[in-house]
């Protein structure tokens, strides 16, 4: 019982494959125009691929080739979230909630039961008996997904089901999700790593089309390999060829650091042979208007390109590097965009691993 | 006309206070309203003018008489028939060209929408050269027992003729304005093509749906040319109002402007209560928030809405 697919569209660059276990929640992150969606749409049947094939379970949803298949979107099994509730505006709540198993040939008895139980997980059977258009955000959401469970889809896809909410809304819906994805299937594509963290077992990370980063939440964040995944963590990230307990890049030099991850029990890579990357969060980054002396740290000459409010920090952006500075720092250096500065961090604040 | 106070009176919803009506912004420079009341009174001069020259003292007597009753009946029912043939098959149509893809498809638009351009008296020798008894499929009918021309069938396949695409065309636009997003949704909810368009597409597309069908009434009720030239003008079978006043005009002036108003009355009423400017449901499903246009025209407003309403 496992969502096995292969798809590629060329027009739109894209070219995935996965598969998705049962119980498994999967989170799709990924710049704009990543391919997020139109992987969605490929397995929710509401758009062909050039090739490419997906089985759920024992059932296949669509094949091409010698012998092509494809399963219509209403008996694929497979649910669907998007970012707009989408309640059909001239159906009551409950009618809403009860289209699916109605669909599914259930009477309008069990099918009202059905309906009820789902509000009732969602917390919203007090709406039942209201118009979509007499709702909020979230509760039109929170709606929705009843509508989608009430067909108990082996599949459930969730296309930034968070992203129209306001951020009231927001949390509630999160914590809801929590509790109905437990044990269940799911595809969720969201921008906020909250919901990967949250929500998710596994996160792949796409980018033009293509997945460039897939693995555990917590390894990917913890172990960012693409740019995007950096940023999501939080962190600034340098490629490079791991040579002692430091990694030789081509645009900053030698970065010390220490070994972590696939590095640590295996003791010392051998010299110059083995790709790394070295990770550090902007908080551990100091920012110097001259290069400090003394104690061994990694020192970067770089150019201010950007400066932005983060929290109680002030976040310094220099190209691919961030620092997070306070106010008060802020005030001393006197920094603008183009200010000639030096990035230092120290070794120990500098994670090394493979890549 | 009364088009214009349906539309501000659709907002409200069901159940909710009366709106007050708020002073909004609108670009809308002064002479165009200048204009637009130039042409409004084009519509309205003559039709008043057609008013005073009604004979009230005897205008019952008029529209009473045997002929004239015979004539109403007979546009009633077959503009009744022929709203119904345009209804099923103008919505088939509609959705065919809304969303299917296919080539040829301008072509077959373009095709559906001559009865539009073509004077009707055109497609009525269209229609006689092939459903005639000479006609291409007329003479095999023919040979079966079967004649068309000149007959209460030819009337409604007349008027269905040059209906038909206002039904389409009104259809089309709003079939492809309210999109296919909440058929998607339904179908990854279960339902089968058929339940989509029973349970979703119909019922969203329902306003404008009735406003095509009321524009094919309307244009059904008032057909002449190709009636006249398909079906001839025989009393009780093929004379419709429309006929009947051309008829009169010659001999009785006075019996052809009483009917002449009695078909816009018939007109107005029908019309009146339920064409409503088409409405869509809300584009974007993040609903609730503001206003929503659509609560009103699909939730059945029983204080606003014409017999034909918008609930299905």
């Amino acid at each position: 019982m496992t969502l096995e697919l292969k798809a590629t569209i060329a027009e739109r660059h894209l070219d995935v494959s996965l598969s998705v276990g049962p119980a498994e929640t999967l989170a799709v992150m990924g710049p704009n125009g990543a391919g997020k969606s139109t992987l969605v749409q490929i397995v929710a049947g509401l758009l062909k691929p050039d090739a490419g094939q997906a089985t759920l379970g024992a059932r296949t949803l669509f094949r091409t080739g010698p012998a092509p298949l494809w399963l219509p979107p209403h008996a694929r099994g497979v649910g669907l979230l998007a970012q707009d509730p989408l309640l059909f505006p001239h159906l009551s709540v409950l009618d809403n909630v009860a289209f699916g198993p109605r669909s599914k040939g259930l009477g309008r008895a069990e099918s009202s039961a059905v309906a009820r139980h789902w509000l009732g997980e969602v917390d919203a059977l007090e709406l039942a008996a209201r118009r979509p258009a007499q709702l909020s955000g979230g509760q039109a959401q929170r709606v929705a997904l009843a509508r989608a469970l009430a067909t108990d889809p082996e599949l459930l896809l969730l296309d930034e089901p968070m992203a129209a909410l306001d951020i009231n809304s927001a949390p509630f819906l999160r914590s809801l999700l929590k509790r109905v994805l437990a044990g269940r299937r799911a595809i969720i594509v969201t921008h906020h790593v909250l919901d990967a963290l949250m929500l998710a077992d596994r996160i792949i990370v796409m980018d033009r089309g293509r997945i460039v980063e897939s693995g555990p939440t917590a390894a990917v964040l913890a172990h960012p390999r693409s740019s995007f995944a950096a940023s999501l963590a939080g962190l600034n990230v340098l490629t490079g060829s791991v040579t002692g307990t430091s990694v030789q890049t081509a645009d900053a030099g030698l970065v010390a650091g220490r070994l972590t991850g696939g590095f640590a029990g295996a003791g010392t890579p051998a010299d110059g042979g083995t790709e790394g990357l070295a990770a550090f969060p902007p908080s551990a980054v100091s920012v110097f208007l001259a290069p400090p002396q003394g104690s061994p740290r990694n020192c970067f000459p770089v150019a201010v390109t950007e400066l932005e409010p983060h929290g109680d920090h002030i976040r310094v952006r220099a190209g691919r590097l961030a620092a997070d500075i306070s106010p008060a720092a802020m005030a001393d250096l006197g920094l603008e965009p183009g200010s000639a500065v030096f990035f230092v961090v120290k070794a120990a604040e500098v994670a090394i691993y493979p890549a | 006309m009364p088009v214009l106070a349906h539309h501000s009176a659709g907002q409200s919803g069901p159940g909710r206070r009366k709106a007050v009506k708020r002073w909004e912004y609108q670009a809308v420079p002064r002479w165009v309203f200048a204009l637009a009341a130039a042409g409004a009174l084009f519509i309205l001069l003559p039709l008043l003018g057609m008013v005073a020259k009604v004979n009230w003292g005897n205008f019952i007597p008029l529209i009473t008489s045997d002929s004239s009753r015979a004539a109403l009946l007979l546009s009633l029912r077959t503009a009744a028939a022929s709203t119904g043939l345009c209804i099923v098959f103008g919505v088939p149509l509609a959705l065919v060209l809304a969303r299917a893809r296919f080539t040829g498809q301008r072509i077959l638009r373009a095709l559906i929408l001559l009865p539009l351009v073509v004077p009707p008296v055109v497609g009525g020798l269209a229609l006689l050269y092939t459903f005639g008894r000479e006609g291409l499929i007329g003479k095999s009918l023919s040979l079966a027992g079967i004649n068309i021309a000149f007959s209460t069938t030819a009337v409604v396949m007349a008027q269905a003729f040059v209906a038909l695409p206002f039904l389409v065309l009104s259809l089309e636009g709003t079939l492809r304005t309210a999109g296919q997003r909440y058929e998607a949704v339904a179908a990854t909810l279960g339902a089968r093509p058929s339940t989509v368009l029973r349970r979703i597409t119909l019922p969203l597309v329902l306003p404008g749906l009735v406003s095509g069908a009321v524009l094919a009434f309307a244009r059904s009720l008032g057909e002449f040319g190709a009636t006249l030239t398909f079906a001839g003008s025989l009393q009780g079978v093929t004379r419709t109002l429309p006929l009947e006043i051309y008829l009169q005009r010659e001999t009785d002036p006075d019996a052809a402007v009483a009917l002449s108003f009695l078909l816009i009355a018939v007109a107005v009423v029908v019309v009146g209560l339920t064409y409503r400017t088409p409405k869509l449901p809300a584009p974007r499903g993040a609903s609730g928030r503001g206003l929503n246009v659509d609560a009103g025209s699909s939730a059945g407003v029983p204080a606003d809405t014409g017999p034909d309403g918008a609930r299905p």
